[in-house]
């Protein structure tokens, strides 16, 4: 177990501001391993920014920075996420 | 002496001299970890360090190399952009002018490289002129993983995020390319005394 690893609950306050609904439910495609997981079961570190990660192979699939005013998201290794409508 | 709990923050140290306190900064004692990913534990024997990119030709030391080299003894303060400041930190290491020592390159720029897929980049003339350094000691012990070890880079003039932790090299480049945080809203320069945290700042 990685000490200073969370859960993706841990990042559910930061993305609640950026998407609409239930987003621990939310399930994402892992665009280096294909791996579809719920939000909820990604790996969360927290740095300067916030980090998600796969659960499967440590890829980063979510990075997530605010200064309060402005959120940046970068979603280049998420290659879909499944929002109920 | 006022000291006022800020939980896993540490403590705020009201009466730290403010010319080493960047603005929007509190001292702390404690030496918070934060983590962009897991920590690599690269064995020591399989562990290299490199300066590649735009060189006349790629320099390589083993740890046992790097080691060996001229270290120095290093005592800063330090800023995290998540605005703690600690004061007089000691560590050890081998100076990138050591490194860099006959280099031929026409880069103006570099990209740290690290175990685990971080980068950060900075100008080359942030890193030269006793700036910066290969860190593997802290506070007279080996440099602990979760603290960057076996190797860290140490940039204490600008924020903690371009101290990247668990370095294993240098690109030289020609342009400016932006690493891990600086692609996603951190700045790209990141001066703790101009409070340059975020783009446009
Ligand atoms: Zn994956």
């Amino acid at each position: 177990m990685e000490a200073l690893r969370l859960d993706g609950n841990a990042a559910a306050g930061l993305l609640s501001e950026v998407f609409a609904g239930e987003v621990t439910t939310a399930v994402g495609t892992c665009d280096s391993c294909g791996a579809v997981e719920a939000v909820g079961a990604i790996h969360v570190y927290m740095a300067a920014g916030t980090v998600l990660r796969c659960p499967h192979c440590e890829a980063v699939v979510m990075k997530v920075v605010t200064d309060g005013e402005r959120i940046w998201m970068d979603l280049r290794g998420l290659r879909t996420l499944e929002l109920a409508s | 002496m006022p000291i006022i709990s800020r939980g896993f923050k540490g403590r705020r140290r009201d009466d730290a001299p403010r010319d080493r306190v960047p603005p929007g900064q509190y001292v702390t004692d404690d030496f918070p970890v934060l983590s962009a990913g897991p920590t690599p534990h690269t064995p020591l024997d399989q562990w290299d360090f490199t300066i590649v990119g735009e060189v006349d030709e790629r320099r390589r030391w083993t740890w046992d190399e790097l080691r060996a080299l001229p270290s120095e003894t290093i005592t800063v303060d330090i800023s995290c952009v998540t605005k703690w400041t600690k004061l007089d930190t000691v560590w050890e290491g081998v100076s990138v002018d050591t490194l860099l020592d006959g280099v031929e390159t026409s880069a103006e720029y570099l990209t740290v490289f690290c175990d685990g897929g971080y980068t950060t980049n900075l100008p080359l003339a942030d890193v030269t002129g006793g700036q910066a350094w290969i860190a593997f000691a802290y506070d007279g012990e080996p440099l602990e993983p979760e603290h960057g070890g076996p190797a860290r880079l140490l940039v204490p003039h600008l924020y903690f995020w371009k101290s990247a932790k668990w370095v294993r090299g240098l690109r030289l480049t020609a342009t400016d390319e932006l690493g891990f945080w600086e692609s996603n809203g951190y700045h790209n320069y990141g001066d703790p005394w101009k409070e340059q945290r975020y783009w446009g700042d």
